[in-house]
């Protein structure tokens, strides 16, 4: 299973791509996709949005979903998702509590 | 310190105008993020996991109040409040927004700083010793040295694509607090037998994936060629260096490969064919050295009275001066460091009020100096002995008191997997479960000097190979794992760690290290033997014994 990533131009913030092919600041409203279909649609979004100047460093990164709330595989993503493990008054997890 | 004439504040100012019409070309959509990257390199712009990162230059670690203020309104205002001080002698900012760096470059323009010279292939923001100027070891003042290096390198056309980054550090002490062995470039300030000043020059030094110990070039370098003998030697590594593989292109590696002999001869050469082209004129020396006369210190006795009865009151206090005062070269006064490790605050951050703090200190008791130094704390420099009581009540009162410089707790670590794009794993919060381990400030004063250096990836900007005791955090199969590295030093004797075998998951990583310690504290010929004496004299084998066959 998979979701799209990338960096917002504009500030940096962590996006995903959500629902239609908006991009959303939290995982929770990040679209997932399990087949190469899936993926290959998500990924004609990130490049137009890419060429759109609205994100860089677009992505695809694997994910589980574990009692109906996506978890990135890697560390490094659960930080990206979250914020600094060491600040948790900074980045995502201040925001939304978690 | 160096005040810019009309040609830096000009060239810098231009550099902000062309950033500021870079982003908006970028934001516009007239410039794809590969032709774009580069150009917001070129100004310290990074971006990382969670948002943009701006590194911003503080040439040599000299810091004035005012631009500590700067520094810190740059935190309040465009970022989240705080700053990291970095082992670069560098502050960066986590959180900036592209669309507002134009606005911090001005800002930071005003006091005369930039993110120039911070990122890309070309000689790096020169770093030098913190004490500079203050120490009483010190054969001068090396910063102005710095200041030519940074004239000379800054925007020089021949060395802005070099094979790979180039960085130079000057120190004027036998004690190298500059890390000088493990820089591309080291440069010692001496005085020959005439008593004139000149150049030991150290070659070819580095950490990263391949960590070498610089060799020494040339034990005389004459102050009139020093930017000759730099360019000679910078111009043979940019013909030479290798640019086929990012991993091979340091200077280290060229260095290793050619053997030190062929490299100097190489350089010789060079040297011989276009000596006096950036030839230094005495007059030139003699300007750029008045901007860093020493301030008028006040006639003072050797001795302060108030100074040692505040020791001999509180026993608090003269923990601290133990730890962070230090011997000045004017009778009367001291070198106070501020250690920006206290428990639970991640080495070298700073709020944006303890900049200001740090800045008001600075203005009312030291000449309107501070430094940064590698190991991410501050200092201030010219502190009479009489005044390093009050100063130090501020400090206490602003988290900025912690005693503990050069000690267990005063952990060099970079951002690590917490911020860092290029980490594999993280750092801060291992070092901060080391300083709660070690939160017991007679334990850390039983344990002695001790350099804990962490980093989260092999590029080593946390400096785990010259730690005494260095920590590497790796990607295991997705798994954060640490491996330990024993007896490296970055100081004067310089020399580069040993692993000490299979590396320890995060739970047990603090263990080791303590193990670690416990095992020195029953080796040690006596409290005045220290950790990595003791590790010289016994070696790596009961250390290994002690931390894994009880596995």
């Amino acid at each position: 299973m998979k979701v799209f990533t990338a960096n917002r131009l504009s500030d940096g913030t962590v996006v995903y791509i959500g629902e239609g092919e908006t991009w959303v600041e939290t995982l929770d409203a990040a679209r997932t996709v399990t087949d190469a279909e899936g993926e290959a649609a998500l990924d004609a979004i990130a490049k137009a949005a890419v060429k759109a100047r609205l994100v860089v460093g677009a992505y695809a990164m694997p994910v589980t979903v574990e009692d109906g709330a996506i978890r990135p595989d890697s560390v490094r993503e659960r930080i990206r998702a979250a914020g600094p493990s060491n600040r948790t008054d900074l980045g995502k997890q201040a925001e939304t509590g978690r | 310190m160096y005040r810019y004439d009309e040609f830096d504040q000009t060239a810098v100012n231009e550099r902000v105008a062309q950033f500021k019409g870079q982003v908006d070309r970028r934001l516009k959509g007239l410039m794809t993020e590969e032709q774009f990257k580069p150009l917001r390199l070129m100004n310290g712009l990074y971006l990382q996991l969670h948002a943009y990162m701006l590194r911003v230059a503080i040439p040599y670690g000299t810091l004035s109040s005012a631009q500590m203020r700067m520094l810190a309104h740059i935190a309040r205002k465009y970022d989240k409040g705080y700053g990291h001080f970095t082992t670069r002698q560098n502050i960066q900012y986590n959180w900036p927004r592209l669309v507002d760096t134009p606005a911090i470059l001005a800002d930071l323009a005003k006091v005369q700083m930039h993110g120039i010279q911070t990122s890309g292939n070309c000689i790096r923001n020169v770093t030098s010793d913190p004490f500079a100027g203050a120490a009483a070891d010190e054969v001068e003042d090396p910063r102005p040295w710095c200041e030519i290096i940074r004239q000379w390198s800054t925007f020089h056309p021949e060395f802005s694509y070099l094979p790979r980054k180039f960085k130079i550090a000057v120190v004027a002490s036998e004690r190298d607090r500059a890390a000088i062995k493990l820089h591309d470039i080291g440069i010692r300030v001496v005085k020959n037998a005439a008593g004139e000043t000149g150049f030991e020059f150290w070659i070819g030094g580095g950490m990263g994936r391949t960590p070498i110990i610089a060799k020494m070039i040339k034990d005389f370098v004459p102050k009139a060629d020093l930017l000759d003998y730099a360019t000679a030697c910078l111009r043979v590594y940019n013909a030479l260096g290798r640019r086929d593989n990012i991993y091979k292109a340091r200077i280290k590696i060229l260095v290793h490969e050619m053997g030190l002999d062929k490299f100097a001869e190489a350089v010789e050469e060079e040297f011989a064919r276009s000596r006096g082209t950036v030839k230094l004129p005495e007059a030139e020396i003699a300007r750029i050295q008045a901007y860093f006369a020493p301030p008028a210190f006040a006639d003072r006795p050797a001795r302060s009275t108030v100074f040692e009865a505040k020791q001999f009151e509180d026993r608090a206090f003269r923990d601290f001066v133990r730890t962070n005062v230090r011997a000045h070269k004017a009778p009367g006064h001291a070198i106070v460091s501020i250690s920006l490790k206290a428990n639970g605050i991640a080495p070298g951050d700073a709020t944006a009020d303890q900049m200001d703090i740090v800045a008001d200190l600075a203005a009312r008791y030291s000449h309107d100096e501070i430094r940064v130094t590698h190991e991410q704390n501050l200092v201030l420099p010219h502190v009479a002995l009489d005044d390093v009581h009050d100063v130090w009540t501020v400090l206490k009162s602003s988290g900025l008191g912690t005693a503990n410089i050069g000690l267990v707790s005063d952990i060099i670590c970079c951002p690590g997997l917490d911020y860092c794009d290029l980490a594999n794993a993280r750092a801060i919060p291992v070092a901060e479960a080391i300083q709660r381990r070690f939160a017991d400030l007679e334990r850390q004063h039983a344990i002695g000097d001790l350099k804990i250096k962490m980093s989260g990836c092999i590029n080593a900007c946390g400096h785990h190979h010259v730690g005494h005791i260095g920590i590497l955090g790796v990607d295991k199969h997705g798994q954060e794992l640490y491996q330990l590295q024993l007896g490296g030093s970055g100081a004067e004797d310089a020399s580069l760690g040993k692993i000490t075998g299979a590396g320890f998951p995060p739970d047990r990583i603090v263990d080791a290290v303590e193990t670690v310690v416990e095992t020195y504290l029953g080796l040690r010929t006596g409290d005045d033997e220290s950790f990595l004496a003791c590790y010289r004299r016994v070696g790596m084998a009961p250390f290994k014994a002690a931390l894994y066959e009880a596995r």
